[in-house]
């Protein structure tokens, strides 16, 4: 099942710079029980009253990342013969999503400062602030992270993923897997000329379970002893009814 | 057909969801096991979270089980005195297993140590009952009577108890030993432990092997219930609606199991139960021993 939410953004315009001031959209995905990955469209269009600037023509970065959440990575090991948990590095924030698409190849349209201060690419969107003294590597557990999501289609790089028009349209697909977690998803649309950021806009797409969904999660949380006894209940009142239905036919 | 699982947070394919629990419920009724020690696993596999799919087993296993024991009620093969003493041990065990669980999950290694533990208990288990139910098959196809030891040191326990069902007057010690352990491993892995269970009734408190699988179902269903329940309100993991999915599935696979089972001799019967313990054990030895896929795991939360 596709669908297709759109984001639309408009970009005006302080009379010299290439700014973003405002965007708005119906923007949300909404998990049914048939929820099988969806499609994200983001386009936009950057106006402006100066003619465009010489140069290094624009370049545009379309992040979307999901809500973040301490993880534990562990590392197993060989010890007595038996491959063992052995080193845990925690995580302080990792998101449960993180897509980067870009206009060029990362390296072209970013450079290292930038990317350091608005965190865009992959490794910079996870933090790790300490891992415990006896880890001496600590940077392959961030790695392993990425590299387990990314083949999970969790953690997402679209480098040449955003297609970008006169310098003024722009528009990029971001597919949200099956297995996706609820919450905001904090979507930021970078420009940028030569490796600099010129502006940036912030705006976030809502993931939310409805309906039959909705319900069951809630009472699991709120009424977790009424959702369990009605677990069994369902389980006894099956269980009954295959037995029923043997009986009559005699099988 | 795919269906977004609420608690799960993840998409899966509902026929397959229906497959697994249908094969899942033959042997259930078949052996008087869960199933879960081989549905747990297989529930990992297709990316159900570890915690989501050891409460959720534990539901589907109550109903696989009373479907399967409602048709062992009809055959009068269920000892619902002995069934009652192990029910007692077992919930005492699953609430002793479900502390166990979570600080062993706190310290990232409930794998390891459930993993030896039970490579050790079911290679021993199924190793030694390979070779007896072996025998017992080749003495009757010698034409000679098979006869199960009938004394032992169980046999000098006080506080005995007539069991009338399994023609049993035993000490209501054993019994309890072996529900309370049984208990505990439920609740650590997801799983009736019917596997542990059943053997050692036979074995070990000497019971007839056609009263042994109703038995074992009856006690079942009361042990995965109150670790149903627990879960439900201690981790909130419970999926009902992956629940609901195998079970339909596996409601109707114990009712054929237990058809299958009436029709097989008590000695075949062992033999194959066996053959499926010393399977699981290799498995699970296979995976502690060979280097894993990825040498990382990602769990969720901090410490």
């Amino acid at each position: 099942m596709l669908r297709y939410i759109i984001a639309f953004i408009m970009l005006a315009l302080p009379a010299t710079a290439e700014e973003v001031v405002l965007g708005l959209g119906k923007v949300g995905v909404a998990i049914t029980t048939s929820f099988d990955g969806s499609d994200v469209l983001i386009f936009g269009a950057v106006k402006r009253e100066a003619p465009i600037p010489e140069g290094d023509p624009l370049e545009v970065i379309i992040t979307v990342s999901g809500p973040s959440e301490a993880v534990t990575v562990r590392r197993k090991e060989k010890r007595f013969g038996i491959w063992v948990n052995v080193d845990a590095v925690e995580i302080d924030e990792a998101p449960s999503f993180y897509a980067v698409a870009t206009s060029a190849p990362l390296r072209d349209v970013l450079n290292d400062v930038e990317d350091l201060r608005y965190k865009i690419s992959v490794p910079r969107a996870i933090r790790s602030v300490g891992a415990p003294m006896a880890v001496q590597d600590a940077g392959a557990f961030t790695q392993a992270i990425i590299r387990i999501r990314t083949k999970s289609d969790a953690y997402q790089l679209l480098e040449n993923g955003v297609s970008v028009d006169a310098q003024t349209l722009f528009q990029t697909s971001i597919q949200l897997p099956a297995a996706l977690t609820e919450g905001e998803y904090k979507t930021r649309i970078f420009l940028t000329r030569s490796g600099k950021v010129i502006s940036n806009y912030e705006t976030s797409i809502d993931v939310r379970k409805i309906g039959l969904e909705r319900w069951l999660f809630t009472m699991s949380r709120e009424n977790s002893l009424l959702y369990g006894l009605m677990s069994l209940a369902i389980a006894i009142a099956a269980g009954w009814g295959a037995s029923a239905i043997f009986r009559v036919f005699r099988l | 057909m795919q269906i977004y699982l609420p608690i799960a947070e993840i998409s899966v394919n509902a026929f397959l969801l229906l497959g697994l629990g249908g094969i899942v419920g033959i042997l259930s009724g078949m052996f008087g096991v869960g199933g879960g020690f081989l549905m747990t696993p297989l529930l990992f596999f297709i990316g159900i979270p570890p915690a989501v799919a050891v409460a959720t087993e534990a539901n589907q296993i109550v109903a696989s089980s009373f479907s399967g024991v409602l048709a062992h009620f009809k055959r009068k093969t269920v000892d619902l005195r002995m069934g009652t003493v192990l029910l007692i041990g077992g919930l005492v065990g699953a609430a002793l297993g479900v502390v166990v669980f979570n600080y062993l999950k706190a310290q990232g290694q409930v794998d390891l140590l459930v993993k030896l533990c039970y490579v050790i208990f079911l290679g021993v288990i199924g190793g030694l009952m390979f070779i007896e139910s072996l025998n017992a098959i080749r003495k009757t196809s010698k034409g000679a009577t098979p006869k199960r030891k009938k004394h032992n040191w169980i046999h000098g326990l006080p506080f005995k108890m007539r069991f009338r069902v399994s023609g049993l007057y035993i000490s209501v010690i054993p019994p309890l030993i072996v529900g309370v352990l049984v208990g505990i491993l439920a609740a650590i892995m997801g799983v009736g432990g019917g596997f542990i269970m059943v053997p050692a009734m036979i074995y070990l408190l000497g019971m007839p092997t056609k009263v042994v699988v109703g038995t074992s179902l009856f006690q079942i269903i009361f042990v995965t219930a109150f670790t149903t329940m627990l879960h439900a309100t201690t981790n909130f993991t419970v999926d009902i609606v992956l629940a609901v999915l195998l079970l339909v599935g596996g409601v109707f696979g114990a009712q054929i199991g237990t058809r299958i089972g009436v029709k097989m001799k008590a000695e075949q019967l062992r033999i194959l139960l066996a053959i499926m313990v010393l399977a699981v054990c290799g498995k699970l030895a296979f995976d502690l021993l060979v280097m894993p896929f990825d040498v990382f795991s990602i769990a969720a939360g901090g410490h």
